[in-house]
């Protein structure tokens, strides 16, 4: 198996906000908080809870992998077509807090919260990408 | 659109079925005979992947007298692409969406 990490799926986005991390760890994990801007969920900040995250489009299933407020948040993401993990990362600045979200799938280090597509995907992706750059 | 990438992402999660589609990929199109040459499984096997790649989109089937042809589609692979996208678009959203909520919410 590789160990190279850049070779997994990932979207990151990663912002400034004008408030502080404590203020946005609320958000982050509360539940009714988090279905004001995210989903609906049964979210609870306890590590290896399985929650939720629902939809009138489908449901998203969760299990919490660690908890460091207020800095640091992750969760598994199954459901939306892939199995992946979601990491949040909040650190003070001047201005208030740089908000990052991590969601990287098909990875290495996270083939224990996948179900049996783990190993082949990255290599999968390169070949994929190698004959669509020729398709043409 | 949402089941039809569901689909194929289970369809891909078998190696061997993923092994037929990559070598079809790469060498376009073949017979049952020579994919089950090179797999290392039966002929019936082969021809069970080969129908859920064709289930799922992923393969073309051709006949042309005894023998049956198999191509890869790989613009069925579009919705697998576009992910990346989707899900940025997604967050980007929500993230929009926090940012009122914390400028709702008391201190």
């Amino acid at each position: 198996m590789s160990t190279a990490t850049t070779e997994t799926r990932t979207v990151v986005v990663e912002r400034e906000i004008p408030f502080a991390p404590e203020k946005i760890w609320r958000a982050l994990t509360q539940p009714h908080l988090i279905a004001e801007w995210l989903m609906k969920n049964d979210f609870s900040p306890v590590v290896g809870h399985g929650f939720s995250f629902s939809a009138e489009w489908g449901a998203v299933n969760c299990e919490v992998l660690s908890v460091e407020p207020p800095t640091s948040l992750a969760y598994t993401w199954a459901g939306m077509g892939l199995e992946s993990v979601v990491t949040w990362t909040l650190t003070p600045t001047a201005a208030g807090t740089r908000l990052r979200m991590e969601q990287a799938g098909f990875g290495p280090e996270q083939e224990m919260a996948f179900r049996g597509a783990s190993a082949g995907w990255p290599r999968f992706f390169a070949a994929l990408e190698d004959v669509l750059a020729r398709a043409d | 659109m949402q089941d039809a990438q569901d689909l194929i992402f289970k369809t891909l999660a078998d190696p061997t079925r993923r092994a037929i589609f990559e070598r079809l990929c790469r060498d376009g199109e073949q017979t049952v005979g020579a994919l089950t040459a090179q797999a290392g499984v039966s002929q019936p096997a082969v021809s069970k992947q080969l129908a859920a790649l064709k289930l799922a989109g992923l393969v073309r089937d051709r006949p042309e007298g005894r023998q049956t042809h198999y191509r890869a589609q790989i613009g069925a692979l579009a919705p697998l692409i576009d992910w990346t996208r989707q899900m940025n678009d997604f967050w980007e959203s929500r993230f929009d969406q926090l940012e009122d909520l914390l400028r709702r919410m008391d201190q």
